[in-house]
């Protein structure tokens, strides 16, 4: 990476900082956090059809605490008419 | 008045715990207040060379808690300030010589004739810290604007939440102006945001603090030191005084130098 295109270190820094606190704060590690969207998505699966592709599913900070936010966009579903 | 009783706590060591206590205890002195400062490292005492005392020790607060001595005869007058006092650590003992309700009554026992009581906690989480906030009624949380500090420091907020200590309050040291001018350095905003607690002080990185513990005479006393300036304020805020933050921009640079001839700065 040549020095004038180099990302500056303050970034690097803070968008670290930022995923490790969270994990730090929540005590759930990055593959806990993996199992638990899996186990999530196949919960709703259950009920009704999701696109998967299009998930996200993340922790994000608020001040000092942490919220779970999910974004799980559903499949349009063609009602199959009767008769 | 009771005195208020405020520890400065931080995770990591070396982040400058002892240099902000030292400072703001002679600060708040210079101010004409009753201060007393407690050296809470058992073991690893340097409250007392930073301040430059180190020769004045007699007993220690293992002494008083084992009573040996009288809390009195601990407390080590400072050579510029009537009224500010260091209780010293012992060297040859460790953390589990302190309690954290001994910290709660020797606290308890300085109360009527001091207004603050200063606290310096060891780095860590553990026993020593433990001891150190038993009986803080504000806690400071000092951290430099490098990854390593503020992981540290934001487990210890964690903590005092957890402990319901009351929201404590963050001193950003050794921030360098011109590396957050570069983006080389986290800036007092990102720290800010990444805590989630609330500001008391910045203080600039500044070698007229390595000069003043060199001394054992803290750079508050310094009427031209940036770092000494910052550390005047945050003892202001301290006292309940409404102080704007001082400007950081970066002091180097022929522009600054045109304007401090011309007087402007």
């Amino acid at each position: 990476m040549s020095f004038f295109t180099r990302k500056r270190s303050a970034s690097s820094a803070k968008e670290r900082l930022q995923l490790v606190l969270v994990h730090d704060r929540t005590d759930l590690t990055s593959t806990e956090l993996e199992a638990l969207k899996d186990d999530l998505l196949k919960a709703i699966s259950r009920y009704i059809e999701i696109d998967a592709d299009a998930v996200q599913i993340g922790v994000e900070r608020d001040g000092r605490s942490q919220r779970l936010v999910a974004d799980i966009p559903l499949k349009n579903v063609t009602r199959q008419r009767a008769g | 008045m009771a005195a208020q009783v405020i520890t400065v706590t931080s995770g990591k060591g070396g982040v400058g715990k002892t240099t902000a206590v030292a400072n703001l205890a002679n600060a708040m002195a210079m101010d004409g207040k009753r201060v007393v400062c407690i050296d809470g490292d058992i073991g690893l005492r340097n409250l007392d060379v930073v301040m430059g005392l180190e020769n004045r020790i007699v007993y220690d607060i293992v002494d008083v808690i084992e009573g040996r001595c009288k809390l009195r005869q601990a407390m080590i007058r400072d050579k510029h300030y009537q009224e500010l006092y260091l209780i010293p650590a012992a060297q040859t003992r460790d953390k589990t010589a302190v309690s954290p309700s001994d910290m709660v009554r020797i606290c308890k026992d300085l109360r009527a004739d001091t207004d603050f009581i200063l606290i310096d906690s060891p780095a860590g989480i553990e026993r020593g810290f433990r001891n150190a906030i038993a009986a803080a009624e504000r806690v400071l949380v000092v951290t430099n604007p490098e990854v390593s500090a503020v992981r540290d420091a934001d487990r210890v907020v964690g903590i005092l939440e957890a402990e319901e200590k009351g929201p404590p309050a963050l001193i950003i040291n050794r921030l360098n102006p011109s590396l957050v001018k570069n983006n080389d350095m986290l800036s007092a905003e990102d720290v800010l945001d990444l805590l989630g607690i609330q500001l008391i002080g910045i203080v600039p990185e500044d070698e007229t603090v390595i000069i003043g513990s060199n001394r054992g005479t803290p750079v508050v006393t310094d009427p031209k030191s940036r770092a000494g300036m910052a550390f005047r304020d945050i003892g202001r805020r301290l006292q309940g005084q409404d102080v704007p933050f001082m400007d950081l921009e970066p002091q180097s640079g022929l522009w600054n130098a045109i304007q401090r001839m011309a007087g402007r700065k």
